[in-house]
C-alpha cells in the first residue's frame, strides 16, 4: 500500500504547486482526480524521445489479427482497446490521451519481430501491449531489449523467463498448475493422473511441473501416463482407449488450438461423460473463448484452472463484462487471457503516474509494487520479477459455455518463474 | 504393460482399438477421396482442398442454425440436408474455380500448386471476414452424440459409426461414377489420352470442370461430416491437408483403390503405434515408413499401367 499512497502524494504536491501559481483553480477543484498535462511538461516526462506530445502519448498494439493465432488474439486486442478508451475517458495518462498504433503479427514470428522494431524505432511508442504465444514473445524479446522497449504480455505461459523489458500480466506455470492439483487431490481425492498435451514448449514445461508436484508433494499420488500429440492432431481415439485402460482419476489436458475441439468432441463421443467425474478432466488450456469452438455440450463437467473466469462475482468484473459487451457486442465471451490483456494499459498507467514520467527506465523502476484494486480478477500487485501476484481459481464448465467458480486460493499466489525443485 | 489386466479387459480394449483404427481409416478415406479424384485423375495439385472441406463445415454450421431457428422439429435430421448442401456449395465453388483459374494452368502443373495455395489463403481470409476468426461451434443432433454400448466394456462412438457408414457410401458412389457412368468413362479416357479423347468427341473442357467440381463436392461432404469430430474455423482445413496428400500420394495418385489401400495401411499403422507409443512418436514413425516405402516405390502402392 505504501507505493500507492506515495503516488497520490506526488500528484498532490504538483497540484499544490499549480495552485500556488494561481492557475486553473476551478478546473482542479472540479476535476480533482485528473492529472493535467500542463503539470507535466513534455520535456520533463519524456527525456528519451518517445512519441509523447503535449496532449497525447502513443503506444503500440502488436497481436495477430490474421493467421491461425487470430482466433486467440482477437480478444486481447479488444480488451486492450477497451482499457485505452476507458483510460482516455478518465482523462488519459499524465493528462495525455493515449493513441495507439496497431500492427499485425500475422501469426508469424519473424513478422512479430519486424513489427516490434517498427513500433519501437520508427513510431517511438512509449509501451507495447502485445504477443500471445511464447514463440512470438521470444521473437520480439531481443528487439525490446536492444531498443529498450516496454512490453505488456497477457498470456499464461511456461515461465522460465524474466526480462527487464517485459511485464507478464498472465500467470506463469506454477501459479496456474500447483493450486489446481492441490485442489483436485484434496477435494476429489485424486491419486492417479494422466498428463496429455500438444507437443510444444508450454504443455511440456507445464506437465513437467505438474509431474514433479504430483510425485513429490501430493501424498501417494502418481502419474500413470504422459504424452504429447503434434499441434493440429485431430484423432484422439487411440489415446482415449489408452486412458480407459489406465483408469486415471484425473485426465490433465493441455491440448491447444484445433486439436482442442477434436479432443473434447471425441472424448464425449467415446462415452466419457465428464459430468460423472470418473475420470475428472482438469485442463489449463480451455478458457470461455475456446468453449465457443468446442461447444458447451462437449465439455460440460470438465474443470479448468485459471485466474479469471467471466462468471467471477465482484463489482469490478460486473463493470468490466458489461463495458466489454457494450463495446464489442453482446455475444462476446471473455477468457482468462482477455482479462489479463485488459490489465496491461492500466498497469502501465499506474506505473507512469507513479514514476511521473514516460521514460522506460523510470517506468520500469516504478513498476514493482504497483497495485490495481480495480482489476476484474480482483486485487493484483506487480512482483519484483515483473509477474503478477494473483489468485488461482478452479471453474467447472457448464452447458452454456461459462464456468462456475468452485474454488479460489485464499491468498494471492506468488509468481515464481524459476521454480526450484520443479526443473 | 498388460500384466495387470484380465483377459476380458484386454479383449475389450483391443476391440475398441480396432474400432479406433477403422474410424481413422474412414476419416482418411473421406479426406482423400475428393483429392484422389482431382489430383489422381486431373493431375491438379489442389492445395485448397482443406478449404473446400471447411466450406462444407461452414455450410453445416449455417444449416444447423437455420434448422434450430425455423424448423426445430426436424433438427435431428438436419445433418443429411447439410451434407447435401455442402456437396452443392463446395461443388459449385469448385466449378467456378476451375473455370476462373485452374483451366488456364493445366499445362503448368507446378503453377497450380502456387495458385491453389493462394486460393487457400484467399478462402481462409474470406471465412475469417464472414464468420469471424474464432472457431464456430456446430451443434450436433443428440442422437449422434455419445456411444453405443456393445458389451459392458466395449463402447463404440456413434459419430465414428456414422463416419464409417458415410465413408463406405461415398466410396461406393465414387466407384460407381468412375467406373460405371458415362462421365467416369470420359474422365478415364481423358486421363489416358487427352488428345485422342477430344478427337472422338468427348467434351474435355466440360469433363474437366465437372471432375474438379465433383472432387470439391466430395471434400465438402467430408468437411460436413468432420464437424462431428473436429473444429470448424477459418484455418481448420490446414489440419487435414498434409494427411490428405500423404494418403493420396502413398496410394499411387491415379488409383482410387490405391487411395483406399493407403488410407487403410496408414491409419492402422498410426492407430496401433499411437496406442503403444506417444502421439508424436507414432506420427514420426508413420512418416518415416511412408518415406521409406515411397523411396523404393515412387509410383505409390498401386499404379495404373499406362501406355505413354
Amino acid at each position: 500500500m505504501s507505493d500507492k499512497s506515495k503516488s497520490i502524494t506526488n500528484t498532490q504536491v504538483s497540484r499544490r504547486a499549480v495552485l500556488a501559481g494561481g492557475a486553473a483553480l476551478t478546473a482542479s477543484l472540479f476535476a480533482p482526480k485528473h492529472l493535467r498535462a500542463a503539470d507535466f511538461p513534455t520535456e520533463a516526462v519524456n527525456t528519451t524521445g518517445l512519441a509523447v506530445t503535449d496532449d497525447t502519448v502513443t503506444i503500440g498494439i502488436l497481436h495477430s489479427v490474421t493467421g491461425t493465432m487470430a482466433i486467440s488474439e482477437t480478444g486481447s486486442v479488444q480488451a486492450e482497446k477497451l482499457a485505452i478508451e476507458q483510460i482516455n475517458a478518465q482523462g488519459g495518462i499524465l493528462g495525455r490521451k493515449i493513441e495507439y498504433i496497431q500492427e499485425d503479427g500475422a501469426s508469424d514470428w519473424p513478422t512479430f519481430a519486424e513489427k516490434a522494431k517498427k513500433l519501437l524505432v520508427n513510431d517511438k511508442v512509449a509501451s507495447v501491449m502485445g504477443c500471445w504465444t511464447s514463440a512470438s514473445r521470444k521473437a520480439v524479446l531481443p528487439v525490446f531489449e536492444q531498443y529498450n522497449g516496454f512490453l505488456y504480455y497477457p498470456t499464461f505461459y511456461e515461465g522460465l523467463e524474466e526480462s527487464p523489458n517485459v511485464i507478464y500480466t498472465g500467470q506463469e506455470a506454477t501459479q496456474q498448475i500447483i493450486a489446481g492439483l492441490d485442489w483436485v487431490a484434496k477435494e476429489k481425492g485424486a491419486k492417479s493422473f494422466y498428463l496429455l498435451g500438444s507437443d510444444y514448449i508450454w504443455p511440456r514445461t507445464s506437465n513437467k511441473i505438474a509431474r514433479k508436484h504430483i510425485e513429490n508433494f501430493l501424498d501417494g499420488a502418481k502419474v500413470v501416463g504422459e504424452e504429447y500429440y503434434p499441434l493440429g492432431h485431430t484423432q484422439f481415439n487411440s489415446v482415449i482407449n489408452k486412458i480407459r485402460l489406465k483408469k486415471p482419476d484425473v485426465i490433465y489436458a493441455i491440448v491447444v488450438g484445433g486439436s482442442n475441439v477434436a479432443f473434447y468432441k471425441q472424448l464425449k463421443a467415446a462415452g466419457i461423460d465428464m459430468t460423472k467425474e470418473s475420470p475428472i478432466v482438469l485442463t489449463i488450456s480451455v478458457t470461455e473463448d475456446e468453449i465457443r469452438g468446442i461447444g458447451g455440450e462437449n465439455i460440460e463437467g470438465a474443470y479448468a484452472c485459471m485466474k479469471y473466469f467471466q462468471s467471477l462475482e465482484n463489482e469490478n468484473n460486473a463493470a468490466f463484462v458489461s463495458a466489454f459487451k457494450e463495446m464489442w457486442g453482446d455475444d462476446m465471451v471473455i477468457g482468462d487471457v482477455t482479462q489479463a490483456a485488459y490489465l496491461g494499459p492500466w498497469l502501465w498507467k499506474a506505473a507512469v503516474e507513479k514514476a511521473g514520467s514516460f521514460d522506460v527506465d523510470k517506468v520500469r523502476a516504478a513498476t514493482p509494487g504497483i497495485e490495481l484494486t480495480s482489476a476484474p480478477e480482483g486485487y493484483v500487485k506487480v512482483h519484483e520479477n515483473h509477474h503478477l501476484w494473483s489468485k488461482t481459481r478452479v471453474g467447472k464448465a457448464k452447458l452454456d459455455g461459462q464456468y462456475e467458480v468452485v474454488f479460489e486460493t485464499a491468498d494471492l499466489v506468488e509468481p515464481d518463474p524459476f521454480p526450484e525443485g520443479y526443473q | 504393460m498388460f500384466s495387470d489386466y484380465s483377459m476380458g479387459e484386454l479383449g475389450a480394449i483391443f476391440a475398441m482399438q480396432g474400432f479406433a483404427g477403422l474410424i481413422l481409416f474412414s476419416v482418411f478415406v473421406l479426406m482423400a477421396l475428393g483429392l484422389a479424384i482431382i489430383f489422381g485423375q486431373m493431375g491438379v495439385i489442389n492445395m485448397a482442398h482443406g478449404e473446400f472441406m471447411i466450406l462444407g463445415a461452414y455450410v453445416t454450421y449455417l444449416t444447423s442454425n437455420f434448422f434450430s431457428a425455423y424448423i426445430p422439429a426436424l433438427f435431428g435430421m438436419y445433418f443429411f440436408v447439410a451434407m447435401a448442401l455442402a456437396f452443392l456449395a463446395s461443388g459449385a465453388l469448385g466449378l467456378f474455380v476451375e473455370w476462373a483459374m485452374i483451366r488456364h494452368l493445366y499445362k503448368r502443373p507446378l503453377d497450380t500448386l502456387l495458385a491453389t495455395w493462394g486460393l487457400s489463403l484467399i478462402l481462409q481470409q474470406i471465412y475469417r471476414s464472414v464468420f469471424g476468426a474464432r472457431e464456430v461451434g456446430v451443434t450436433i443432433p443428440d442422437w449422434m452424440i455419445g456411444s453405443l454400448p456393445v458389451t459392458d466394456m466395449i463402447e463404440v462412438p456413434i459419430n465414428g459409426i456414422f463416419v464409417m457408414v458415410l465413408a463406405v457410401g461415398i466410396s461406393m458412389a465414387v466407384y460407381y461414377m468412375m467406373f460405371r457412368s458415362v462421365w467416369g468413362r470420359q474422365v478415364r479416357a481423358i486421363n489416358q489420352n487427352r488428345v485422342m479423347a477430344g478427337a472422338v468427341g468427348i467434351n474435355t473442357e466440360w469433363t474437366d470442370r465437372l471432375t474438379f467440381g465433383i472432387g470439391c463436392g466430395v471434400a465438402g461432404v467430408a468437411g460436413s461430416a468432420f464437424t462431428m469430430i473436429g473444429s470448424t474455423g477459418p484455418t481448420a482445413g490446414q489440419l487435414y491437408i498434409v494427411d490428405t496428400f500423404l494418403v493420396v500420394v502413398f496410394g499411387g495418385a491415379a488409383s482410387l483403390l490405391g487411395t483406399i489401400a493407403s488410407a487403410f495401411s496408414i491409419s492402422q499403422a498410426q492407430s496401433i503405434m499411437e496406442f503403444f507409443l506417444s502421439g508424436s512418436m507414432a506420427k514420426v514413425l508413420t512418416l518415416l515408413t511412408v518415406v521409406g516405402i515411397l523411396m523404393l516405390r515412387p509410383q505409390g502402392l498401386f499404379a495404373l499401367k499406362l501406355r505413354k
